[in-house]
Order: structure tokens, then C-alpha cells, then sequence
């Protein structure tokens, strides 16, 4: 049978970093070809080349057979491939029926738009998906899992021959995953080819026929989900073989610091909760210890690591720090009683891009640095230079903007921000992600020294290897809930692996 | 077709909680209510409000502002703002009064031609380049005042309309007790409100101002469905100067200042979200005749004078602007 | 490497195409003007702009937060109506009066902004109609004549050859810089305007950072009005700082601050309205007409947002 998409030896490149290296992949046509792989691991950006956002540098893309190249989005839309992203791609305020019918909207005969027929239209196509609600309410009145019907409607009825859906459950209630998915079947026996991205082993397994694994911007399996094991899938995905013996000193981490933990912990999570997103987290974080939180992507490690420090607000749940708890959590109440965090992004949530290293550097402490509202150079300037020696920050000096450094030079000097603190618990959410081999080994050593000097430290990674050898015990996630706890000897990569996977 | 099948998962209808349903209504009909209710209560209140030369008067004053308003209404629906429309309106007047001389068709051309090429010309470089439509309409406000005065003098010549031209009677004949720019700006509305309905590009500007990215990826020429609710823009406000004009006689200079800002408070009181992607023809009409209602009233109160009138204009807008980021937080809500 | 260079020049351009343009400008006058170089022209030219320099100060700390401020004109027209009602109890009371009114319209503006969450232009927008209204109604809707010596002498008296108002704006200018660079109050502003998602979960007190901007914002324009009331030695709510938000934005703007916030350049917001001032006074004494004045200036503004737009590295 020929694929109705095929990409052959594409390869992409950004500076500094390849992220799709000579990747081959057939979809076939009437299957539901299921796409994985962890964060960086090329995975959008396969789904970008495939849909005509980015074009290939190397290699060529099939579709139904013919060489093509998608110059923009709407070219590749056009063609017949439709994409169906997580956040809903519509637009909210208008109704369900006009979103469904945006740009071919039925006319009557002089030309005007039919907003009856258009209702109806709405209506029973909306039915036939086994949605029934009301089509002239705006868009974004409605369940995010109606939203995605909508857009799943739209897709088809323009004629789509591919259909690339990207984490498309990931606000919906099972309720709402059950027709999702036998809409899917059904649009699949009648020819369709689905590319299913998701990280939930569950639906996976459920919906696809076929899985292809990227790694590190390559593909290291293909094939069949019938007969893969999970295990064996999720040790694709994290590039471990099962039962390999642990190797020294891969990380920067040494691990030497568990014996000064005391018994009571200094953070307390109870009951974390929020709708769609987190259930019922709880755990402890003890002085000198370094508390890893394991899972795979989308379980829910960032927003505990938000909920922590008050940026996520919770439907319920507490958060105490030295057994008194965080009233009215915000991140600045957080900061007060101790906490820091360390956030994923660090261009959107961490850097003040025009301002300098030092500014970025003391942004948290001014108030603490000042006097009277005054800005006292002298005091800011010495913590600078410290952590600038003691992180060997490189930069051409304290004033250079902070957009000009490196992706783990920048990292630091956030570090440095949250550590200008003296906070009484760290959070790390991806630390050494997206910065150079030389640094992340720094970091790492240095996340080491501080849990020896007594700090408590939270450290969120997808990398198993820098959790294992970095933690000293891991809070397993999955779906949002904790699934398992690993203390010690415990703590090995295929223990965090089985705990991820088991039902 | 068949049956919706057995299966289909019903999405349960309680969910529509009647706070939603209040809200949805306040938000689509609140101007309406609050000009009948503010109808109502001056004609109560005062003898000579409830007169038809009044509530003539008020509709006659009014239609300039509806027609720019209009324009305006597609801007801030497309999730655009256009701060030129005071001075393009002004200089519509001026170029219908100088064009005068040569008959009708001449008097309407005119200002059509250069207002709209005006509008063109924002529409164009916003949609280009992607600079913030306040900045750009900023400018051409300055260049279209500076164009005006360019055309009179610096503002010492005022052009005045033969006084046995047809155009006068544009803007001074009545239909039926209504003067003729009633009747115009009640048509342009019908057809604007048509064209924003009912039409495939109504329903693109709705989308574009909703959502850029979205309409964009929906296949959607979100640069052209810009540029051209800037044109328009100018078109009508060109439009209304030239009406304004043929009514006064006269292309007066010193028009039009702070008109925008009239228009803008119009369009929001009317329901119209600033951020764009929703609002309506008739929520503007509204809002437009409530601030009219609301001068007259002052009018007639006597005493007091037009300051009391952008007073309660201004408190009313920043009620139902609360109002309506109040009642968006309660829909958006599922 | 080429791809360097580009920037870096859009930079200095940027940075620097204000001042070199003022230099230009002046330069220019002192050549081809008559009189220019005239310590009366002089002294003129700085009193016509010391107003918006002082409006403009304070819209450069609310642009620097990513916002604008639509109604310092009619705040302008306010402090000029409290003005007379105080009087009878001395300058100093009234001028204080007419500032609390300054900082009750921008405490309104920065709740309106932060907590309720409404867009800049909107919820400026409202005190700039009813601001100009609330001010005629103080004032009775009539120009009233000021007799009291003080704020008369505030008006016209001058210290070593310039007028007190010029220095009320260049100290004012000096203030604010400080405040800007050397205060945790600025360094935090300039942050929420830079990166808000940042600074707040670096546990700025972003609401409040904003709501002080919005006061100081009306206070300046406060004292801009009165400073207009005591030189124009009469309460003319109807007139006074009518367009003012308009050369304040532009001020700003042109001078290189730009309006996505993060960076508020206090002597570039000077440069920015000596520039437009300049201009003016220059296509004026060549008898060049007040249209084209208007027409040059749309062209600068566009000019210069453009330029400050090129450097936006995303």
C-alpha cells in the first residue's frame, strides 16, 4: 500500500543543533500512526515539516506519493493535511457553527450568508460526531472537548486525507476521550491516515496501529504497537536498554550528601488538586536532600512545581514550609516563606531580556538589598560578582544584556537569582535542559554542593540518568497523580521506568 | 441523512447556567435596554423631551457620529483601533465644501476618494508592517489635520457651499420630518450590519480580530480583511464630514477634534469588546443615540452645561467597560 | 560577520538618531535662522516645551510598563479648575490640591489597569472624557483670572536667566532619572515591563508598581497644569492641555522608549519633545505652514517607531 504521507531522509537544522536528523516515516492510509518521543527529541518538529510551518534542509516529503513542499500552513492544509493542535486553533468568541463553517459558509441565492442553514448544517454534523449542543453559543462556552470536535469536524470537512493530531487529550475528560476516539475509528475505516501524538501510553495503545520513536532528532524504532511491550516502548523513548548496569560518572552529580538529612521535612505538599491537570499530589522534601520528581512529559511535574510556589491556582491542596502553612499562596508569599523556583521557560517566565546580568541577578532580592527605596550599587555589586565567580557566569561583565548570553549562561544567572534569596527550598524544573554539556555538568555539581550545605532541593528532569544519579529520592508522576515513591538503593532507572508504566 | 445515532454522547443542557444566559444577554441587548430605559425616563421627566423635533433634533445630531462610528465598529471589531477619523472627518467636510462648485457627484467624489485613500494607506501599513494601529492612526491623524490645513490656508480659508447647490439638500432636505443624513446613516447602518452578518467578509473580520493566529491557519487573507476595515473606516468618515458639510453650508476647519474618542466611547458603550472579535452594528446605533440622549438631557436641564455631558459619558463608560470584562469572566466559565 | 553588524547599527540608530537629529536641528537654526541664537528665542523655545517635557515624563514611566495614559490633557484641565477654589488659602495649598487631584485621577487609571484588568486605552480613555467634564464643572464652566502674587510670580519670575518653570522641568527630568535608574521602585517597574510573567513569579509587587505609575503619571500632569495656569495667569480648564497625551506619546516615542515597555530612556523622552519642539519653531520662523508642520511630525513618528520596531530580538 502507498503511504499518503511519507517523509524520506528529511533532516532540519537549526543553529547549533540538528533537530531532525535523515528521519524516514510512512503513514499509511486507514491507519492511526501513533508519534513519540520526550521533549527534544524532534518530535514537533517532524509534525511541523510534515504540515508545510518549517521546510526540510535535507530530504524529501511524499505526499500521496508526489514530491511536495509546503511553502505555509495553509499550503499543506489545502492539500488535504489538517492538523488538530491542543490548544483548540478556533476561534472562541464566535459561535460553534460559524467556526465549523469559517470560510465556506453556505450562501442563499443572493450571494448572503444562509445562517439557518448554517445552524442546521452545524447541528447535524456536530450529531454525527455524537456531539449535541447548542451551535449558535460562542465557541469557548463550550467543553474543551466539544472545541476539539469542532475542530476534528472542520478538518474533515475540508477534505482532509491526513489528519495530524497533536496532544489532543490533554484537557479532556475521559468521557469526552471516548468519542474522540470512536470518531477516530471511524474516520479511520473510512481511509483517513491519523498521526497521533500523545505521551499516554494508555491511548496509544488503545487507538494506534503503528508507532514510530524519535530520539535525539532520529528515529530509533518503527513498527507495530501489537506485541510492543511498554516497557520496551518508554525504554525506546528514553534511550535506555532494560537491565543496562549503571555507568559512573555520567553526570556531574556525586551524590554525597544524603547522610545530612534530618527526618522532618522542611516542605510539605498535601492533596495538590486542580482539574485536568493534577490529583491529590502529596509528598515531603527534606533539608540537605535532593528530591527528584520523575515522569514523563505532561504528567504534571511543572504544575506542582507552579502550585508549590503559588502560580498555579488550586482548586485544593496546601503547601507548608517548617510545618506553617502558605496562606494566600503567591509567588511572592512563596519567596517569603523560602521557597524558589526555578521555571521551564526560561524566555518566557524567567529572563528579563533587556535588562543586564546583574539586574536579572538581584531582581528578586532588590528589596532586600536596598535602602529606603535606594538602590545601593555597592551590595548588589558584591553578591554579583560572587555568584558570577562562584557559577563562572560568562559574560563580557555585569552590565551585558542578558539576551546576549548563552542558553546555560543565562540559566546561571537565573540560578543565581533564586539563590541571592537563601532560600529554604529550591525548585528546579529542567535545569540543564537546553544548555552545553560543560554547563550542565556545573550545574549539577553545584545543585550537589548546595543539598550538601542543607538547602532542600526539588529537581524536575526528564533525563533518568541525571534524576538517578542526582536524587536521593524521586517522586514518581504519572497523569497527574503520584505514582510511586523510590528512597535510596531504590532509586534506579528501571525502577522509575517500571513505576512509569505500570497500570 | 440518518437519525443522530443511539449512542450520542448528550452534553448535559443544565451546564447553560442561567448566570451564563444572563450574561450573554446583557451582553448582546444591554444598550438597547439601557437607551430605552434612559428614553423612558426623559420623557417622563421632561415635557419637551418626548417632542418630535426633539427627538428629531437628537437623531439629526446624531447621524454624523453613527456613520464614523460605523466605520470605526468594523476597526475595533477586527481587533483594531482608528484614531484618525476625527480629522479625516474634518477634512471631508472641507473637500465636499471646496468640490462643491462643480455639482453633486463632484462633492461626494472628493472626499470619498482622498478619505478613502487615506483609510487605504493605514490599512496598508498596519497590515504590512505590523506596527500598532494606535501609533500609525496617531500619525495619520497628525498628516490628515496637516493635509486640511494645507488645503484652506492654514485654516483661514473656509470653502462654502453655492447656495443653490443640490448638495445643500443633501444635508438639509427631510424625508418625512427626519433630515436626509438620518435616513442615510439609519441605510449605511442596515448595510454595514448586513456586510458584518451576512457576508463571508463580516464573518473574516469577526475571526481576524477573535483570533489572528487562528483565522490565519484557517486559511483566512487576514492582511486584506485589515486593510480593508481601514478603508472603510475612512470612506465613512470622509462621508459623514461631507454630509456634515453640505448640512452647515460650510467646510468649517476646526471640526472633528476629539471626534475618535466620541466614536471609540460609542462603539464600546454599544458592546463592542476593545479586544476585538465581537460586537454589533446595532450595539453601536445605541450606544451613539444614548450619548445623544444624554447631551439632550443635559440640554434640557438647562443649567448645566456640556461639561456635565462628558462627565456622565465618561463615568458610563467606565461602567460598562467593568461591566463588561464582569460579565466575559462569568462566559467564559464553563 | 554581517549578520552582526546590522543590528548593533539599528541600535545606535535608535539609541542615538534623537540626539543627533536635535544637534541637526539646532545646528541647522543657528546657521539659517535669523535670530535663533537669540537668548530670548532661546528662552522661549525651552518655556513652550516645558510642559510636555513634564507630561512626558510621566507617560514614559507608564509606557515603560507597557501602558499609555490617554488622559493626562484633562488632568492638566483638573488641577487648572482646583487651582482657583484653593487659592484663598494660599499657593502652596492649592498646588498641593491640584497634585492630590493629579494622583486621584492616575490612583483611578492604575486601579482601573492592574486590578480590574482593563486595557490601558480603555480604562484611560474614560478619565479623558469625563476628566476635561469633571474640570468644567468646578470651574463653572468660566476662565477665571489669577490675582494671587505667588502663583503669578511662579509663572513669570525667572532664576539666572531661565524661566522657574524651565527649572522646574529639568530638575523634574533629573528626578525622574534618578528614580528610574536608582530606585527599586524604577529597576522593578522596568522589569514588569519588560518580562510581567517574569516578574511576578519573582515576586514583584506588579499591581502596585503599576498603580504608583499610574499616580506619578497624573501628578505630573497636575503639576504641568498648574505650572500652564500660573504662566497663562489665568484657569482656563476649556483650553488647557488640550492635545497634550498627543505630544506627550510622541515625545516619548521619538525619543526611543518603546511602546511594548521594558526600557524607559528619560533623557531620550527630553530629546524626543525638544526635537518635535524644535521642529515646530523651525518650519514656523521659515514661514513654513502649520500643515506641513503637522505632516513632518506624522512622518517622524512613523519613523521612529519603525526604527525602535527593527531592534525587537523574538
Amino acid at each position: 500500500m502507498t503511504p499518503v504521507l511519507e517523509v524520506r531522509a528529511v533532516t532540519k537544522r537549526f543553529p547549533g543543533v540538528r533537530a531532525l536528523d535523515a528521519v524516514d516515516m510512512a503513514v499509511l492510509p486507514g491507519e492511526v500512526h501513533a508519534l513519540v518521543g520526550e521533549n527534544g527529541a524532534g518530535k514537533s518538529t517532524l509534525i511541523k515539516v510534515l504540515t508545510g510551518v518549517y521546510q526540510a534542509d535535507d530530504g524529501e516529503v511524499l505526499y500521496r506519493g508526489e514530491r511536495v513542499s509546503f511553502a505555509r500552513p495553509l499550503d499543506a492544509q489545502r492539500a488535504g493535511i489538517s492538523t488538530i493542535y491542543q490548544e483548540v486553533n478556533l476561534v472562541p468568541l464566535m459561535s460553534v457553527a460559524r467556526n465549523l463553517f469559517l470560510g465556506r459558509e453556505p450562501r442563499t441565492r443572493f450571494g448572503l450568508l444562509d445562517i439557518g442553514r448554517m445552524n442546521r448544517d452545524a447541528a447535524e454534523t456536530l450529531g454525527r460526531y455524537g456531539i449535541d449542543v447548542d451551535v449558535t453559543r460562542p465557541l469557548r462556552s463550550t467543553s474543551l472537548g466539544t472545541q476539539q470536535m469542532v475542530a476534528l469536524a472542520r478538518a474533515v470537512a475540508i477534505d482532509a486525507k491526513v489528519l495530524v493530531m497533536d496532544e489532543p487529550t490533554s484537557s479532556l475528560e475521559p468521557r469526552e476521550v471516548r468519542t474522540l476516539f470512536d470518531v477516530v475509528r471511524r474516520l479511520r475505516d473510512q481511509g483517513l491516515a491519523v498521526v497521533y501524538v500523545s505521551h499516554r501510553l494508555d491511548e496509544l495503545y488503545e487507538l494506534c496501529q503503528r508507532v514510530t520513536v524519535l530520539r535525539d532528532g532520529r528515529v530509533v524504532h518503527t513498527g507495530p504497537l501489537e506485541g510492543l511491550e511498554r516497557l520496551a516502548l518508554v525504554s525506546h523513548m528514553l534511550g535506555r536498554d532494560i537491565g543496562r548496569v549503571r555507568r559512573e560518572g555520567l553526570t556531574g552529580f556525586t551524590g554525597e550528601h544524603a547522610a545530612t538529612a534530618n527526618d522532618t521535612p522542611v516542605l510539605r505538599v498535601e492533596g495538590l488538586t486542580k482539574r485536568h491537570q493534577l490529583h491529590d499530589v502529596s509528598f515531603d522534601v527534606r533539608a540537605g536532600e535532593v528530591t527528584g520528581l520523575g515522569g514523563l512529559l505532561g504528567s504534571g511535574r511543572s504544575e506542582t512545581a507552579k502550585a508549590i510556589v503559588g502560580a498555579l491556582p488550586l482548586d485544593s491542596g496546601s503547601v507548608s514550609v517548617d510545618g506553617r502553612r502558605l496562606r494566600r499562596p503567591s509567588p511572592a508569599a512563596a519567596i517569603r516563606a523560602g521557597i524558589a523556583l526555578l521555571p521551564e521557560d526560561r524566555k518566557a517566565e524567567g529572563i528579563i531580556p533587556d535588562l543586564s546580568v546583574r539586574e536579572n541577578i538581584v531582581l528578586a532580592a532588590m528589596p532586600r538589598l536596598a535602602r529606603a527605596g535606594i538602590v545601593t550599587r555597592a551590595r548588589q555589586d558584591a553578591i554579583v560578582e560572587m555568584f558570577m565567580t562562584r557559577l563562572r557566569i560568562k559574560a563580557a561583565g555585569p552590565e551585558q544584556r542578558v539576551a546576549e548570553l548563552s542558553g546555560g549562561n543565562q540559566q546561571k544567572v537565573l540560578l543565581a537569582r533564586w539563590l541571592c534569596l537563601h532560600p529554604k527550598v529550591l525548585l528546579l524544573d529542567e535545569p540543564t535542559r537546553g544548555i552545553d554539556v560543560g554547563a550542565k555538568a556545573e550545574v549539577q555539581k553545584l545543585v550537589d554542593e548546595l543539598a550538601a550545605q542543607g538547602l532542600a532541593v526539588v529537581l524536575i528532569s526528564s533525563d533518568l540518568e541525571e534524576l538517578v544519579e542526582g536524587a536521593d529520592r524521586v517522586v514518581v508522576l504519572r497523569a497527574g497523580a503520584v505514582a510511586g515513591e523510590l528512597v535510596g538503593d531504590e532509586v534506579t532507572e528501571d525502577a522509575i521506568v517500571a513505576t512509569l508504566v505500570a497500570p | 441523512m440518518t437519525a443522530v445515532a443511539e449512542q450520542s454522547q448528550q452534553v448535559p443542557v443544565a451546564r447553560v447556567a442561567t448566570s451564563e444566559r444572563l450574561a450573554a444577554l446583557a451582553q448582546r441587548h444591554g444598550a438597547l435596554a439601557v437607551l430605552l430605559l434612559a428614553l423612558l425616563v426623559s420623557a417622563l421627566t421632561f415635557d419637551a423631551f418626548a417632542s418630535f423635533d426633539n427627538l428629531a433634533g437628537i437623531a439629526i445630531q446624531s447621524s454624523f457620529l453613527v456613520i464614523v462610528a460605523l466605520g470605526m465598529t468594523f476597526v475595533i471589531i477586527g481587533g483594531g483601533i482608528d484614531l484618525s477619523v476625527g480629522s479625516v472627518f474634518a477634512l471631508g467636510g472641507v473637500l465636499a465644501a471646496w468640490a462643491s462648485q462643480w455639482g453633486l457627484l463632484a462633492a461626494l467624489a472628493a472626499p470619498l476618494l482622498v478619505c478613502g485613500a487615506i483609510g487605504l494607506l493605514n490599512g496598508l501599513i498596519i497590515a504590512r508592517t505590523g506596527l500598532a494601529p494606535f501609533i500609525v492612526t496617531l500619525a495619520s491623524l497628525l498628516g490628515a489635520r496637516g493635509l486640511l490645513l494645507a488645503i484652506t490656508d492654514e485654516g483661514a480659508t473656509t470653502y462654502l457651499v453655492p447656495r443653490d447647490a443640490v448638495f445643500l439638500d443633501l444635508g438639509r432636505g427631510t424625508l418625512w420630518g427626519l433630515g436626509y443624513p438620518v435616513w442615510i446613516a439609519v441605510a449605511l447602518c442596515a448595510l454595514g450590519g448586513l456586510l458584518l452578518q451576512r457576508t463571508g467578509y463580516g464573518q473574516a473580520v469577526y475571526a481576524v480580530g477573535g483570533s489572528e493566529d487562528a483565522a490565519s491557519l484557517m486559511g483566512l487573507p487576514v492582511a486584506r480583511v485589515k486593510t480593508l476595515t481601514y478603508l472603510l473606516s475612512g470612506l465613512l468618515a470622509g462621508l459623514a464630514g461631507a454630509l456634515n458639510a453640505a448640512r452647515l453650508g460650510s467646510g468649517v476647519t476646526i471640526l472633528g477634534v476629539g471626534m475618535e474618542l466620541d466614536a471609540i466611547a460609542a462603539v464600546v458603550i454599544g458592546g463592542t469588546l476593545l479586544v476585538g472579535g465581537a460586537g454589533t452594528v446595532s450595539g453601536t446605533l445605541c450606544g451613539v443615540l444614548l450619548l445623544g440622549v444624554i447631551q439632550n438631557v443635559i440640554n434640557q436641564i438647562g443649567n448645566l452645561t456640556s461639561s456635565v455631558q462628558s462627565v456622565v459619558s465618561g463615568a458610563f463608560l467606565v461602567v460598562v467597560v467593568v461591566t463588561q470584562s464582569y460579565l466575559s469572566r462569568i462566559r467564559r466559565l464553563r | 560577520m554581517t549578520t552582526l553588524a546590522a543590528p548593533a547599527r539599528a541600535r545606535y540608530v535608535q539609541d542615538y538618531g534623537v540626539y543627533a537629529a536635535v544637534l541637526a536641528l539646532l545646528l541647522f537654526n543657528a546657521l539659517f535662522t535669523d535670530n535663533f541664537l537669540d537668548l530670548t528665542n532661546l528662552r522661549t523655545q525651552l518655556v513652550q516645551v516645558a510642559p510636555v517635557v513634564i507630561v512626558a515624563l510621566g507617560m514614559a514611566l507608564v509606557i515603560g510598563s507597557e501602558g499609555i495614559d490617554l488622559s493626562v490633557g484633562s488632568v492638566m484641565a483638573l488641577a487648572a479648575a482646583v487651582i482657583p477654589l484653593y487659592l484663598g488659602s494660599g499657593m502652596w495649598v492649592a498646588i498641593a490640591m491640584a497634585l492630590l487631584a493629579g494622583a486621584a485621577a492616575g490612583a483611578l487609571n492604575g486601579t482601573l489597569v492592574a486590578v480590574v484588568n482593563l486595557q490601558p486605552i480603555v480604562a484611560t480613555l474614560a478619565l479623558l472624557v469625563a476628566g476635561r467634564g469633571i474640570a468644567l464643572v468646578l470651574a463653572d464652566g468660566q476662565l477665571k483670572q489669577i490675582r494671587n502674587p505667588d502663583l503669578l510670580a511662579l509663572g513669570r519670575d525667572q532664576v539666572a536667566g531661565l524661566p522657574v518653570v524651565v527649572w522646574i522641568a529639568i530638575l523634574l527630568a533629573l528626578m525622574v532619572g534618578a528614580v528610574v535608574h536608582r530606585t527599586t521602585y524604577g529597576r522593578q517597574l522596568v522589569a514588569v515591563g519588560g518580562n510581567r510573567a517574569a516578574a511576578h513569579l519573582a515576586g514583584l509587587p506588579v499591581r502596585r508598581v503599576l498603580i504608583v505609575t499610574y499616580v506619578l503619571c497624573g501628578v505630573f500632569a497636575a503639576l504641568a497644569g498648574v505650572l500652564a495656569t500660573a504662566r497663562l495667569t489665568a484657569s482656563d480648564p476649556s483650553a488647557i492641555g488640550n492635545l497634550m497625551e498627543l505630544s506627550a506619546i510622541t515625545a516619548v516615542v521619538v525619543g526611543g522608549t518603546p511602546l511594548t515597555g521594558g526600557r524607559i530612556r528619560v533623557l531620550g523622552t527630553v530629546a524626543g519633545a525638544l526635537l518635535m519642539q524644535l521642529l515646530r519653531a523651525t518650519l514656523i520662523k521659515h514661514d513654513l505652514p502649520d500643515s506641513t508642520a503637522q505632516l513632518v511630525q506624522a512622518a517622524i513618528i512613523l519613523v521612529a517607531v519603525y526604527v525602535a520596531r527593527q531592534r525587537r530580538t523574538r
